[in-house]
């Protein structure tokens, strides 16, 4: 057992940090969201000659044969700078199910190209009605000629507006929830038929609304047996945002210390109050139960038992999910009047980490996740 | 980054299974399934058992008699013990005193004393808590008065567990009240049949015995029986809880009675169906899984951390913390499952052997019992509320 990090990992992390502290202020981030991408393709840039939009994949696909902690590292210094580049769409989703399902051709055309920063990506897997359930899907895929054609709506797609290509799920056989006759398809951003609605997220992102009227799609991977990898790549998913909350609370939770020592009220600093005290010290207690999650959930990840696989990755989000509603309400709550402010950055955490709350799905959505995870107890004697 | 325990940490795992499955006595397994409380006699088979394998204190050093284990060895042992049905053995003697007496006990000490905590001989308690000195211990007020070769102790400890089955005591006791409250602690070892000393019983909630309180009338005690310097008793004392900390969540425990808890629910029956199938009662079952998963990664952390000589520091308190919230919550589910069969209380069902006087469901024995004890939990030790001023104060730096 061995939590450290290696050289070349501690080096990651050491580079990603000062990468947010030098280079992506908190103004800046203000500006870059107000822009008309909504991120910035300077740094995009950067991110990739730094080698970072390569780290996971293999060095036959132009990689760097990284494994699920070299992205715990990024993602959590994403979440310290409450990074806007669309790092998780583009490379964890989007990268992951293209080097997990693409055939040499798709890889050779895509993955050189993402890597090199000069191809963004999108995944679109959930709809309006789906709720949290990746099997959820009405969108149809019907056969034409060597090709298909989609029709349906594809919900809050993470940078949607912006990809160049699009993976989507579709339903290829099978009824509405079936988990099996789902298949999955690229399709250009600028194809026939594609209606794509960009706007920005509470949380400072941008998702899209898409329709989908007889677009013609290439597909991705075998047909009618696409979920189980779109499992695996919205469980990757869940260990990346477990990270980057991470990375957000620990600022919340750095900032709130700080201010609570600094605040003066009633002739003295509010932090030596013990009712306060103690609730940054549960603070600090969910930080490090997340920490935890976030360490299992990147861990678990490559385990070969898809059910402990969903069990670790569930249970990894329903605690980032509460650590990050406590974290962020608290940090409100103990700033005061100037934690509901827009002009600190108290507020713009607090959002991201809402959203991420809900995002991949909520606690319940897990906890009966879980459930069928899980081989039943038998009645034994007890 | 690795989650695995090593080969050999597995087969050493295996090595202390086999252990508690041969070696465990049948009718102390019995106790335990039944949520019956062992009595002493029990718990000194047992440590008897232990002492026979070499295996009686995990944490001491080999010259002394224990194994010589790595950090994850220990963890492993705690842990396979905490899942057997095995009494788990009071920590007062090999946990508590014995690692005291190792670090500042003169030789003479460490002879009289360490072979019979080893060998389950002798029965330890700690006299640490008075009635106006819990959370706040340094105010501890039993005065040690010296009169040539003997302190002379008079005072009152309370809450003072298995007090009616100790062969000594381990006591914090004031020898000086003229310096500032810690520097004035001494730390006595005290046998109990001493002249002056009657125990009075403190009946616990759950209507059993475990407490007390020991008063001290002109009670000599032989200088020889002073550990380390007089005034130093406070560092004794705050090395003796600063040990162990590792396994202070019971992580075992929790597992052990999660199981237990999730065999109930699929007997019970609510609705007409398994009441582990009731949708909202799942959530709750599957919430106890996911705090006991992430509470045990942040132990693994903690493990990992010690394993390359760190000091684990305030990290304990958040094991304390976490841990005994958690086992409170899986008891008060526990309440939850079993519904009317938790208002029958007779006494005889939950001592050793009074199976035949159980009502209901057998599994339903203790289930109250429990819950009502477990709530020291979050008390002794240090009060939750304590942990977070110490998390305040070495972890935060208020």
């Amino acid at each position: 057992m061995d939590f450290t990090l290696n050289e070349e990992q501690q080096l990651l992390k050491n580079s990603a940090e000062r990468f947010v502290e030098q280079d992506y202020g908190f103004e800046r981030r203000r500006d870059i969201i107000a822009s008309p991408d909504g991120f910035d393709r300077e740094v995009w840039a950067q991110m990739a000659e730094l080698g970072w939009l390569g780290l996971p994949f293999s060095e036959e696909d132009g990689g760097y044969d990284g494994t699920p902690v070299e992205t715990m590292i990024l993602m959590e210094a994403i979440g310290c700078g409450l990074m806007v580049e669309p790092y998780l769409a583009t490379v964890v989703l989007g990268g992951g199910l293209i080097a997990a399902c693409g055939n040499a051709d798709q890889k050779a055309t895509i993955l050189p190209q993402l890597i090199a920063g000069k191809m963004l990506l999108a995944l679109a897997y959930a709809e309006p009605q789906s709720r949290f359930d990746p099997a959820d899907i009405i969108t149809t895929a019907t056969k034409d000629g060597g090709g298909y054609l989609l029709n349906g709506h594809k919900a809050v797609v993470l940078n949607g507006g912006s990809a160049d290509k699009i993976i989507f799920s579709a339903r290829t056989s099978g009824d509405q929830r079936d988990q099996g006759g789902i298949s999955l398809f690229i399709i250009d951003a600028d194809a026939a038929g594609l209606k794509i609605k960009s706007y920005p997220t509470i949380d400072g992102l941008r998702a899209a609304e898409i329709e989908l009227t007889n677009v013609a799609a290439e597909a991705l991977g075998k047909i009618d047996d696409a979920y189980p990898a779109i499992e695996v790549v919205l469980d990757a998913g869940i260990a990346a945002i477990a990270a980057e909350a991470v990375g957000a609370m620990q600022v919340l939770h750095d900032d709130t210390l700080e201010y609570l020592k600094t605040r003066q009220q009633f002739g003295q600093a509010i932090g030596s109050f013990q009712v306060l005290q103690h609730r940054m010290v549960d603070i600090y207690i969910e930080l490090e139960q997340a920490r935890s999650a976030a360490v299992m959930a990147t861990l678990r990840l490559t385990e070969n038992d898809p059910e402990a696989r969903c069990h670790a990755l569930s249970a990894a989000k329903v605690q980032i999910g509460q650590a990050s509603r406590f974290v962020g309400q608290n940090a409100v709550q103990l700033h005061g009047g100037i934690g509901m402010t827009d002009e600190l950055k108290i507020s713009h955490y607090f959002k991201r980490l809402t959203m991420i709350t809900t995002q991949f799905g909520s606690a319940d959505y897990h906890l009966d996740r879980m459930a069928s995870a899980t081989p039943q107890t038998n009645q034994e004697e007890i | 980054m690795d989650f695995n325990f090593s080969e050999q940490d597995l087969a050493f795992r295996q090595e202390v299974r086999d252990f508690m499955q041969h070696s465990l006595p049948e009718d102390l397994r019995e106790i335990a399934e039944h949520g019956q409380h062992f009595r002493k006699e029990h718990f000194v088979r047992w440590q008897k058992i232990l002492f026979e394998r070499g295996w009686a204190a995990p944490s001491w050093p080999v010259e002394h008699g224990g194994p010589g284990w790595t950090p994850t060895q220990k963890y492993i042992f705690q842990e396979e013990l905490g899942l057997s049905a095995a009494p788990m053995p009071p920590p007062f003697g090999t946990g508590m005193i014995g690692p005291v007496l190792i670090a500042f006990g003169n030789d003479a000490q460490k002879t009289e004393y360490l072979p019979r905590i080893l060998n389950g001989d002798d029965w330890w308690c700690q006299g640490y808590s008075e009635p106006d000195s819990g959370s706040d211990l340094a105010s501890l007020r039993t005065i040690a008065v010296l009169d040539e070769d003997h302190y002379v102790v008079n005072g009152q400890k309370i809450w003072t567990s298995y007090a009616q089955y100790a062969d000594r005591m381990f006591c914090l006791v004031r020898t000086d009240d003229s310096v500032k409250p810690q520097a004035g602690i001494s730390f006595l070892l005290i046998k109990m049949d001493t002249p002056g000393i009657t125990l009075r019983p403190i009946i616990s909630q759950d209507n059993d015995h475990t407490l007390n309180e020991v008063f001290f009338e002109d009670v000599r005690v032989p200088i020889k029986n002073l550990v380390g310097e007089a005034g130093q008793g406070w560092t004794y004392a705050k090395f003796l809880l600063g040990h162990e900390r590792s396994s202070i969540g019971d992580i075992a425990g929790s597992k052990r009675s999660l199981t237990r808890l999730k065999k109930i629910a699929a007997a019970e029956i609510s609705g007409g169906q398994p009441l582990s199938e009731d949708s909202a009662f799942s959530r709750k079952l599957i919430d106890l899984d996911v705090r006991l998963m992430i509470l045990e990664v942040t132990q693994f952390r903690l493990l990992a951390d010690e394993e390359a000589g760190n000091d684990i520091g305030p990290a304990a308190s958040i094991l304390k913390i976490k841990g005994s919230e958690l086992s409170q919550l899986i008891s008060e589910t526990a309440v939850e499952a079993i519904g009317y069969y938790g208002m029958p209380y007779v006494h005889e069902a939950v001592q050793p052997g009074g199976n035949e006087h159980a009502v209901g469901p057998n599994y339903a024995t203790g289930i109250l019992p429990d819950y009502l004890f477990l709530r020291a939990l979050s008390i002794l030790g240090g009060t939750n509320e304590i942990q977070r001023n110490i998390l305040a104060k070495t972890a935060l730096r208020f």
